[in-house]
Parts: C-alpha cells; sequence; structure tokens
C-alpha cells in the first residue's frame, strides 16, 4: 500500500484511454453491478420497493440472533466478479446468494488500502490509520467488544478467524474503556497448522508467508502452545485428525472455513467474524491464480452459508454479511499495474460492495446508496442492539 | 532540513552525472516545496543509470523549473505546498534517501488521509509538465508484440477477450516458423532505426537468437540472480529487527554487484534488471510477472519503439494439501495457468503502449503461439472484427505495420 509515486504517473503520462471522473467511474460501477444482479438474479431496486427496514426486530430475536460477517482481505474487481466478463467466476454468489440476498452496490473505503488495516477499520467503524504491517491493535473499539460490553456476552459468544499475519491482535483494541480481554478470542488457522505440524518444512514456510503484498515476509507471533490449547479444547480436534483434514485442503480459506464451521458446531458464537486471503494472491501478478482464488472464494461463501442451513443454532435465525474489504487498481491507472496491487488509492480500489442475506434480510434487493465501509458496525449496532459510540460510520439507512 | 538551506556539497554522495544535473539546478531546486522535492532527487540520483529517454525528462524538468519565475513556481506547485508533512519526515535525509523520504511520505499521505489530495496535485503538476516539455517525433510507430502460450497444446477458452473490441481477430494464421519470424523482423526496426535501448526483446524463459542490436532480458539468464536475491532476503529476514518495510528498504539500496551480476556489464541495463527483480512483485517467483513486469518498465522507463515479450510456463502453485505432503513438485510448470496469464499481461502490454506519445500510430500484435490464433491493433486494421485470411506472422506483421 505504500508505494504510491507520482513519478510513475508522470513517466507514464496520463491515461490515453478515455478516462471518466472519478465519481463516474464510482457510479459506473455501481449500476453495472446493480444492473447485472437485475438481469442475471432477478433482483429488484431497493428504492422502488420502499424504505422499511428489511431487518426484524425484537428483543426475542435479538437474543437468538446469530451474525456471521465474511470479508475478503484482496479485493476482487467487477471485471473479474459481477461484471458481465467476471460472471463466470462467481457462479454461487450470483446464482444462490445475491437471490436471497439486498444487495449494496455501493460500498467507498476512505481509509489506508492495506488488508490489516482495512479489516481493523471494518471491525471498529473508524477509517484506523495503523501500521498494516505491524501486529497491534486497532486504535478504536471493535465490534467484538461493544458487542460483549453492551450486551453482556462471555467471550466465548464472539470469534475471529482470521489469515496470519497481523491479524492476531484485531480482536480487541487498545481503547482505555475496553482492551484486553473484553473482545473476541483469534483464530489463525495457519499458525494452528504450524503449531500442529512436526518439523517446520521449507513448503510450510512457503504457506506461512500469506501476506502477498510482502511475499517474502512471514511474521513471526506467538508461541504454538495457545493454538494447540484452542485445538484441543475449543475446537475438540485431535493434532492428528486436525492435520488429516488440512492435508485434504488445497488452500488456507479452505482451512479458515473449515475452523469456522468447527466453531459453529462446538461453541455456536453469535458473532463470527471470518476473513478470506486467497484472492490476494493477486499481488504474486499471476492471473490465473488470482481468479482461481476468486472461484475459490465464491464457492467457500456459498459453503458457509450452506452450513448455516444445516446447523441447527443457525438455521432460520443467522444474517450474513459479504463484503471485500476494498477493490484492487484499475488497468487505466498509470501509476498502477492492474488487477495486481491495490496502491493507487483510485476510485476502483476503493469502491466495492455488500452483500446481506438470512434472518429478517428482505430478498432480492438491490440498493444503489452509497455507504462507506465503516458503516457496517453501526449498522451492526443497530440490529443488533449495541452502541459503537466511537465509530465514525453511521447505520445504512436501508436498514433502519 | 528545508529546501531553501541546499548547499552544493550536500550532493558530494551522489553519482558524477547526477551531481553534475543537480548542481547546475541548484536555484531552482532551493524554490521547491520540501514534499515536492525528493520525488525530483529520487530520480535524479539514479540519473547515471537511466535511460536515454528519462535523463532527457529529468534534464527538461529542471530546466523548465528554472527558467520559471517565482510566481510562475509557486502556481505550478501550490497544490503541494497546501500539504502537510510530519516533523519526522522533515528531519529525515531527503538528499541522500530521496527514495526512502517518498516511501515514508506515502505512508504518512495515506496515514493523515492526504492520499487523495496529492495524486490530485501530482496529476495537476503532471499534465501541465507534458503540455510544456517539448516533444520529440518518433524515428518510427511504435510496435508492441506478445507471443504467448508456450508449450500449451490446446486451449478450449477464449483468447484476446480484452483487446477484440480494438483490433482484428485472425484465426488462419501458419504458425511455422512464427517466432523465427519475428524475431527477424524486429531485428530488422532495431538495424533501420538505431536508438539506445529503443529495440526490446523479452524473455519469460530461455531467450531465443536474436539481433545484435536489440537489447534482451530473460528470466532464464537472470537465474543467478534471482537465487542470490532470494538467499539474500532470506539472510536479512532472519535478522532481528527485520519488517517488511525494513526489507523493502534493504531491497531498494542493492547494487548489481550486491548479487554478483558482471561489473563488466552494461551498468544501465543491469540496473534495470536488479529493480525489476527487487521492484517487482512477484517478478522473483514467476516467470509470467517477470515478462509482464519487465515489459511494463521497458516501456515506462525506455519507452521501447519496439518490444517484443515472449512468456514462458512459470512454476506451478502448489496447493495446500501438496505443501504439507512434502512431495516434490518444484520443477513442475502450468503451462495452461501461464496462458491465461500472458493473456492478461498482452492486455497491460497494450494499455502501456497506448500511454505513451504517438500512440495512435502504434501497432500491436499478439500471437498464441504455435497456434492459428493472433490479433492485430493498428491503425490500419478495423476493430471488432475477425479474419480467415491464410497469413504467416511475417505476412500478419507487415501488415500490422504498413
Amino acid at each position: 500500500m505504500n508505494r504510491q509515486s507520482f513519478r510513475d504517473d508522470l513517466a507514464f503520462g496520463r491515461p490515453r484511454l478515455d478516462a471518466p471522473t472519478a465519481e463516474e467511474i464510482a457510479s459506473h460501477l455501481s449500476q453495472s453491478r446493480r444492473e447485472f444482479l437485475r438481469a442475471t438474479a432477478g433482483l429488484a431496486l431497493g428504492t422502488a420497493v420502499g424504505r422499511s427496514s428489511p431487518f426484524l426486530r425484537g428483543e426475542a430475536i435479538r437474543k437468538k440472533r446469530k451474525t456471521i460477517v465474511v470479508t475478503f482481505g484482496g479485493g476482487a474487481r467487477d471485471q473479474e466478479t459481477f461484471a458481465p466478463e467476471g460472471q463466470e467466476n462467481i457462479p454461487h454468489l450470483i446464482n444462490e446468494l445475491a437471490p436471497q440476498s439486498s444487495f449494496f452496490t455501493h460500498v467507498t473505503n476512505q481509509g489506508i488500502l492495506g488488508h490489516y488495516v482495512a479489516t481493523a477499520s471494518l471491525t471498529t467503524g473508524v477509517y484506523e490509520t495503523l501500521n498494516n504491517f505491524s501486529a497491534v491493535p486497532p486504535e478504536h473499539p471493535t465490534v467484538f467488544e461493544y458487542f460483549r460490553k453492551d450486551l453482556r456476552r462471555p467471550a466465548s459468544d464472539t470469534w475471529v478467524v482470521a489469515p496470519s499475519n497481523g491479524f492476531n491482535r484485531i480482536g480487541e483494541s487498545d481503547s482505555r474503556s475496553y482492551g484486553p480481554g473484553t473482545g473476541a478470542a483469534v483464530i489463525l488457522p495457519k499458525h494452528l497448522l504450524s503449531a500442529t505440524a512436526s518439523g517446520t518444512t521449507e513448503d510450510l514456510d512457503h504457506l506461512l508467508r500469506d501476506n502477498y503484498e510482502t511475499p517474502f515476509y512471514t511474521p513471526q507471533i506467538g508461541g504454538g502452545e495457545f493454538e494447540l490449547q484452542q485445538l484441543g479444547s475449543i475446537l475438540r480436534l485431535s493434532v492428528a485428525d486436525f492435520m488429516a483434514h488440512a492435508r485434504t485442503l488445497s488452500s488456507p480459506d479452505e482451512l479458515s472455513v473449515y475452523i469456522a464451521k468447527r466453531l459453529m458446531q462446538q461453541e455456536a458464537p453469535s458473532l463470527l467474524w471470518i476473513t478470506m486471503h486467497d484472492i490476494d494472491v493477486a499481488h504474486s501478478g499471476a492471473f490465473s491464480l488470482y481468479v482461481e482464488g476468486i472461484r475459490r472464494t465464491d464457492r467457500l461463501c456459498a459453503e458457509l452459508w450452506k452450513t448455516v442451513q444445516s446447523e441447527p443454532e443457525y438455521a432460520g435465525n443467522t444474517t450474513m454479511f459479504i463484503l471485500p474489504d476494498f477493490g484492487r487498481d484499475s488497468d487505466f491507472e498509470p501509476g498502477g499495474n492492474g488487477f495486481q496491487h491495490h496502491r493507487t488509492g483510485d476510485v476502483a480500489s476503493r469502491t466495492t460492495w455488500m452483500m446481506a442475506l438470512g434472518a429478517g434480510v428482505r430478498p432480492g434487493v438491490v440498493f444503489d446508496d452509497p455507504m462507506q465501509s465503516v458503516d457496517l458496525v453501526p449498522t451492526l449496532g443497530a440490529m443488533l442492539g449495541f452502541t459503537p459510540a466511537q465509530s465514525t460510520g453511521r447505520p445504512i439507512k436501508e436498514f433502519m | 532540513m528545508q529546501p531553501s538551506e541546499l548547499q552544493a556539497e550536500q550532493f558530494s554522495g551522489y553519482p558524477p552525472e547526477a551531481r553534475r544535473v543537480v548542481l547546475a539546478h541548484l536555484e531552482a531546486l532551493r524554490e521547491l516545496p520540501l514534499i515536492f522535492i525528493p520525488s525530483l532527487l529520487r530520480e535524479v540520483i539514479d540519473y547515471d543509470f537511466k535511460f536515454p529517454t528519462e535523463r532527457s525528462a529529468i534534464e527538461g524538468e529542471l530546466v523548465l523549473l528554472s527558467k520559471s519565475s517565482q510566481a510562475q513556481r509557486h502556481d505550478r506547485l501550490q497544490a503541494f505546498e497546501r500539504l502537510s508533512i510530519s516533523p519526522k519526515l522533515e528531519r529525515s535525509d531527503w538528499i541522500n534517501q530521496p527514495a526512502q523520504f517518498t516511501e515514508q511520505l506515502s505512508a504518512y499521505l495515506w496515514s493523515t488521509h492526504q492520499l487523495d489530495a496529492f495524486r490530485a496535485a501530482a496529476t495537476e503538476y503532471g499534465a501541465r509538465l507534458q503540455s510544456e516539455m517539448p516533444s520529440e517525433p518518433l524515428p518510427t510507430h511504435r510496435l508492441g508484440i506478445a507471443v504467448i502460450g508456450q508449450r500449451v497444446t490446446s486451449f478450449d477458452g477464449r483468447l484476446f477477450k480484452n483487446l477484440r473490441e480494438h483490433g482484428t481477430y485472425f484465426n488462419q494464421i501458419n504458425p511455422e516458423h512464427g517466432l523465427e519470424l519475428l524475431l527477424e523482423a524486429v531485428a530488422a526496426r532495431s538495424k533501420a532505426n538505431t536508438v539506445p535501448y529503443g529495440h526490446w526483446y523479452v524473455d519469460g524463459g530461455q531467450e531465443a537468437s536474436h539481433g545484435a542490436l536489440l537489447t534482451c532480458v530473460s528470466y532464464k539468464s537472470l537465474e543467478p540472480v534471482r537465487e542470490a536475491l532470494l538467499r539474500n532476503v532470506k539472510a536479512e529476514i532472519e535478522k532481528p529487527g527485520m519488517g517488511p518495510e525494513e526489507l523493502r528498504t534493504h531491497l531498494a539500496r542493492l547494487t548489481p554487484s550486491d548479487l554478483g551480476m558482471n561489473s563488466d556489464g552494461d551498468a544501465v541495463l543491469d540496473r534495470f534488471q536488479l529493480k525489476v527483480l527487487t521492484e517487482g512483485s512477484g517478478t522473483q517467483i514467476f516467470s509470467t510477472t517477470f515478462a509482464q513486469w519487465t515489459a511494463r518498465e521497458v516501456l515506462r522507463r525506455a519507452q521501447a519503439l519496439t518490444l517484443l515479450v515472449r512468456f514462458a510456463p512459470r512454476q506451478r502453485q502448489r496447493p495446500m494439501n501438496e505443501l504439507l505432503s512434502s512431495s516434490q513438485g518444484d520443477s513442475e510448470v502450468d503451462p495452461i495457468g501461464s496462458l491465461i496469464d500472458a493473456d492478461m499481461a498482452s492486455y497491460y502490454h497494450w494499455i502501456n503502449q497506448r500511454r505513451l506519445p504517438g500512440y495512435d500510430q502504434s501497432a500491436f500484435l499478439v500471437w498464441f503461439e504455435g497456434h492459428n490464433e493472433a490479433l492485430v491493433i493498428a491503425p490500419t486494421l478495423p476493430r471488432g472484427t475477425t479474419s480467415n485470411s491464410v497469413l504467416d506472422l511475417g505476412q500478419l506483421l507487415s501488415l500490422a505495420i504498413s
């Protein structure tokens, strides 16, 4: 994220292809998603069906309600997803999930476009400014801390499953009023893998280097004892069973979804946050691997939703949100290199979408009004009944 | 330190040509805002290792700034002057480490939400600069060639998807001696229009026999350098306190000799290749990324008149279960995945070529190596059409540049 250099733009001149304004691009992206969803998945325009909340209300419902947030750490662009030429990559999102969802076509991220800092911002509802490459907690209280404190929920009621690097601190903030012990426990599946694998190999090192923004660097975090304890006491898995299952999976995100399913079965948390990361292989510059990552994420989202339907604790009372943390650079941004990075801060890299589906959500509706990624936490607060006092976002009006 | 305090002796660490350029324009440099000047010095400090087009651009910009009155300079740079920088950045050694400054400035701009304002200022400055800089006519129309799909026997997908609307798709191409014909043609261009670093051949694998006047870069020939780089990085990341940003700074300071490049070679080309490997994400790992990024940098920096890029199969990305089983597979390649990578890369090749002067007269050809499919974008050929003409690659190229 830190390589913006206007001299790259200068030396390369201004784009000579038709260059619409930022607002036009953002609006076009939003409209394309809407039109495509209307044509393909039969979704209706939200403004046409009224402004009443798509969510059910009431304390009794809140108590039973489960919420799952799935973010993609590694945005996917429209041309590889919701644009006509990208639809072949997301058959599950388009054909299975979109028709059941309220779809928000115009989500903007005005913060720093690094995956850890952006995901931290999603969890706090504030554009955090922490160092993307450091394992530091967010400055502001997280959704997990608000949720637990205001609703008096135990630690076991909220969990984060996240990729390894840096994300181990995402469950709770540095805030004086909250902080250590008041947020969510974080499970890092790949570190779990590292702790259980006997004899680290070069290949495993490669697997742990999951921060594609800095492909050489393997972050060092705490020792393996905590992970092993989690494996046995929380996931109720033996090391042998865990490793045997891991050997059947093709990617770290598949492992994350496997862990999330175990958590749902064993702990049934009310607020579960899953961050996927396979798509971010795009930083390696291999387009085919980036597209493979999108296809896998598409499949895993559907798989997770299927699990929600089949788990008694979740079936019928779960709302799931799916959103990329941000986009990726446009092909036409001279300072970038297209899909590979998200370094320019251009409109394509800042504009994305969100899908909400499940309990109380009005299915098959598209909302075009712009929202910001920091609006998610206040929206969750309004839904679940907690007050994210320090968030700078606003509850999404379509949910009010 | 502020730019107004700049003194000649502070540039004693600069290479000779860079120092000469700086000292010739020191008066103007003293008038520039601090937020702006390190990004200019970042280019100047490498002047001795820049391509001719880059040198011209640097000197042209400095001449323009020197010729401007104080009021004109203020008018040109006022959008930068409105931005703030941190005291830490002000205190940094931005004269001798301008790249480090710009790296840290970038992080600062992101964290203070000034990035968009900076981009707007830079865009405005760049547009004005371009409009005021004299442009030389090109000695010949620019030509780009991408050869994709090496070792792919068959492919069911639709190639050139992004390019078809811009050019003519050919489906009856005779592939025989295709690469040789293309390389002969670009060699002929390099002889007919001798321009230093004007005609390039980039190969994602082992380079084929090619004309002596072509500047050639290949993934295979850089294998010892890539291995040395990976060893260097491995040693660095094991040091205490090393993080991603420290590693990036370390990589930026590497010189060709640090990685065993021959000191008798072409210093400009060596430095270019080093930067491809140290600045390009994934260039050290995947040959397709190496070829794509090299092509981008050849166009951006050298503004090549001719650029032929041939993609080779990259190593296969091994799935997690395979990595866990420790089975061997490093030497395996992924021809189909590489074809998909290269297909997208050829689109970027064309986009990057279009960013350069003379874009409306330039030609671009992409060919599925060993097969009948190709596409040509040229001012003389229709867009969005299919041709069944039976042509060999030499004839197709003649059509493209006619």
